[in-house]
C-alpha cells in the first residue's frame, strides 16, 4: 500500500531491522481480521436500494431504539463523568483504608464478562433482589425498563472516566494550587478555576469513551432491559432481531449506521486525546 | 493519613487540600457509589450461585454442557490471545520504532475494533462466511463450517480482542525510544537478539498486562460470539453463552454457578493487574533513585 510507504531518505538512516516484516504482518493481519470483514458490511448494503436502506434504518421500532440507545448512553456517560471524577479525585488526593483494593476494583467492569454483569445487576434490581425489594414499595422500578439500561451502561462506562482522569490528576502541579491559595482564592475557586480546566480535556475524553462504549454495548443490557419493542429495545438488539428473521440486508443497514457512528466517535476521541496532549504538554 | 505526615508537610498541604468534613464526605459518597455499582453486583454473583448450597453449586458445574462450554472458552482464548500477542508486538514495533507516512491513520485503524459494537463484529463474519455470505457457497461446497461453528467463534473473539496488546505496547515502546536497541545493533546483536534481550525486558510488564486483559475479554466476550455461535448446546456454547441459556431457562443457580467462574476469572485478572502495576511502579522508582552518572573530573 502506497499509503504506508516510507520516504527513501528515511530508509538510509534506519538502524533497527524488522520494519518491513512487522509492518507487512500488521497490515496483512489488520486487513484479514478487520478491514475486509468490515468492508463486507458496507458492500452488503449496496444490495439495497437507497429507499430500502432508508426504510430499514428509519422504521419506527428502529427509531425508538436509537432514542433509547443514545438517550441512555448520554445519561450514563454524564453520571460517569460526575462519579468518575469523584472516584478519581478521592483515589488520587486522599488516603483511606483499603484504597488499593478500591483502586483495583475500578477496573472490574473491564474484567467482568458483560453477560455476568447483566444477570447480576438484574438479580439485584428485580423486585425480589437485594436492592429491588426496598425500591419496589417506593414505586421505583429499575429493572426491565429503560432505567435498567441506564444502570447497566453506568456500570460498564465507569472505568473509562476514572482511568483517563486519574493520571492527569496525579500529574497536576500542586504549585499552581498553592499559588492560587496564596493569592487569596478559596478552595472552591482553586478547584473550579485552576484544577478543573486542567482536567477538563481528560474528562471530556473519558465521557466520549464511555459514551462510545455504551452505544455498542449488548451483553450487560439485554438481561436487565426487558427488551420491549418501542420501549426498552436497544439498537444492537434490533440487529440481532433482524438476523434471527433472516433479514440480513436490514440487519446490515442498521449495523452500517452504528458503524458510521462509532467511527465518528473514534475520530472525536482521537482528536480529544490530541488536544489533551497539547493541553498538558506531555505524551499521554 | 495525617499520621503519616510530619508537621511541616501538613502546613504545606493546608492550602492544597479540603477541610476534613469535605474530605470524608467525598470519600463516603465515592465509596457508596462503588459499593452499589461494583461490590454488590460482584457479591450477588456468588450469593446467587450458592443460594441452594454448595452441593447444588458443584452439581451445576459438573453438567457435561457446562464442561464443554468451559472447554470451548479455553480453546478460544488459547487461539485468540497468542494471535493477538504476535500482532500486538509486530504492530507496536512498526509503529513505535519507526516514522512513516500514514502512521496516525494506522494507529486509528488498530483501535477500530474497540469502538465497533460487538454485535456488528459478529455480523461481519456472518456476512463473510454465512450461507448467504461472500464465501458461503464455496465453503458449503467444500463442507467447511465457519459461522455457527468453532472457527467463527474464534474469529469473532480475535476481532473484539484485536487492539488490547498493541494498545498497551505502543505508548510504552514509544516512551522508551530506540537508543537501547540501536546500541545493541551497533554492538553486533542480531535483530532477534536485540528484541529478546533489550526490548522484551523493557516491555514485559506492559506485555503481561495486555495479555491478561486480552484473555479476560476473550473468555468473557458475549455479543460478538452470540451472533456467530448458533447456540448449539454442548458444541458452540462458550461460558457466557451458556450462562445466558441457563438464565433464560430459569435455572438461576446453574447460571450463576457458571457466572461465578467468570467472576473469579475477573478477580484473578484484577489481582494480576494490580501486582503488575505495583511491581512496575517499584521498578520505575528504583530506576529514578539510581545515582546520576557523572563524568569523572
Amino acid at each position: 500500500m502506497a499509503l504506508f510507504s516510507l520516504a527513501r531518505s528515511h530508509k538510509a538512516a534506519r538502524v533497527l531491522p524488522g520494519f518491513n516484516i512487522t509492518l507487512g504482518f500488521t497490515l496483512t493481519y489488520l486487513s484479514l481480521i478487520v478491514l475486509i470483514p468490515l468492508s463486507a458490511l458496507v458492500f452488503k448494503t449496496f444490495t439495497l436500494t437507497w429507499d430500502q436502506f432508508w426504510a430499514a434504518v428509519t422504521g419506527p421500532r428502529v427509531m425508538a431504539s436509537y432514542r433509547l440507545t443514545f438517550g441512555a448512553s448520554l445519561i450514563a456517560a454524564l453520571v460517569n463523568v460526575v462519579f468518575g471524577l469523584l472516584v478519581a479525585w478521592v483515589l488520587v488526593r486522599y488516603n483511606f483504608f483499603g484504597k488499593k483494593v478500591v483502586d483495583a476494583l475500578v477496573d472490574l467492569p473491564f474484567a467482568l464478562p458483560t453477560a455476568v454483569a447483566g444477570i447480576s445487576l438484574t438479580a439485584l434490581l428485580a423486585g425480589n433482589g437485594w436492592v429491588g425489594q426496598y425500591l419496589e414499595p417506593m414505586g421505583i422500578q429499575l429493572a426491565f425498563n429503560p432505567n435498567g439500561v441506564v444502570i447497566a451502561l453506568i456500570f460498564i462506562g465507569l472505568p473509562f472516566v476514572v482511568r483517563t482522569v486519574q493520571p492527569v490528576l496525579e500529574d497536576a502541579e500542586k504549585e499552581l494550587e498553592e499559588a492560587a491559595t496564596c493569592l487569596g482564592a478559596t478552595r472552591w475557586q482553586t478547584f473550579s478555576r485552576v484544577i478543573f480546566p486542567s482536567i477538563a480535556p481528560a474528562l471530556l475524553t473519558g465521557f466520549a469513551m464511555a459514551f462510545a462504549r455504551a452505544i455498542g454495548e449488548y451483553g450487560s443490557v439485554i438481561f436487565i432491559a426487558g427488551n420491549m419493542p418501542m420501549v426498552s429495545e436497544i439498537t444492537p438488539l434490533i440487529i440481532i432481531g433482524k438476523l434471527e428473521q433472516y433479514d440480513y440486508a436490514g440487519a446490515t443497514a442498521v449495523a452500517v449506521v452504528m458503524l458510521v457512528i462509532s467511527f465518528v466517535l473514534l475520530l472525536v476521541i482521537n482528536a480529544l486525546q490530541a488536544w489533551q496532549r497539547r493541553h498538558t504538554g506531555a505524551p499521554a | 493519613m495525617s499520621t503519616t505526615m510530619n508537621p511541616s508537610q501538613r502546613r504545606a498541604q493546608a492550602g492544597t487540600t479540603e477541610p476534613a468534613w469535605v474530605r470524608y464526605s467525598l470519600i463516603g459518597v465515592a465509596l457508596t457509589f462503588m459499593f452499589f455499582f461494583l461490590v454488590l453486583p460482584l457479591a450477588a454473583v456468588f450469593t446467587e450461585a450458592l443460594r441452594k448450597g454448595l452441593d447444588a453449586y458443584w452439581q451445576a458445574l459438573q453438567e457435561p454442557d457446562a464442561w464443554s462450554a468451559i472447554y470451548l472458552t479455553f480453546i478460544t482464548a488459547l487461539i485468540a490471545v497468542p494471535l493477538n500477542l504476535v500482532f500486538g508486538i509486530a504492530a507496536a514495533w512498526a509503529i513505535a520504532k519507526y516514522e512513516f507516512t500514514g502512521k496516525a491513520f494506522l494507529t486509528t485503524l488498530v483501535d477500530l475494533p474497540f469502538s465497533v459494537s460487538p454485535v456488528v463484529a459478529g455480523l461481519i463474519y456472518v456476512l463473510m462466511f454465512g450461507a448467504q455470505g461472500w464465501f458461503g457457497p464455496w465453503l458449503q461446497a467444500h463442507d467447511i463450517k465457519i459461522v455457527f461453528a468453532v472457527p467463527g467463534i474464534v474469529l469473532a473473539t480475535v476481532f473484539v480482542t484485536f487492539p488490547f496488546i498493541a494498545r498497551e505496547l505502543i505508548p510504552l515502546m514509544q516512551a522508551q525510544g530506540n537508543d537501547e536497541e540501536q546500541a545493541a545493533i551497533v554492538l553486533g546483536a542480531t535483530g532477534w537478539q536485540t528484541f529478546w534481550y533489550v526490548t522484551l525486558p523493557n516491555i514485559k510488564w506492559g506485555l503481561i498486562y495486555g495479555v491478561i486483559l486480552c484473555n479476560a475479554r476473550a473468555m468473557g466476550e458475549f455479543g460478538a460470539v452470540s451472533v456467530v455461535s448458533g447456540h448449539i448446546r454442548g458444541q458452540t456454547n462458550t461460558m457466557p453463552l451458556h450462562v445466558e441459556i441457563l438464565y433464560n431457562e430459569y435455572q438461576s443457580v446453574a447460571a450463576f454457578a457458571v457466572a461465578s467462574l467468570l467472576a473469579l476469572l475477573a478477580l484473578v485478572t484484577l489481582a494480576i493487574k494490580s501486582v503488575v502495576e505495583w511491581r512496575h511502579a517499584r521498578e520505575l522508582k528504583a530506576t529514578a533513585e539510581l545515582p546520576q552518572e557523572m563524568p569523572s573530573a
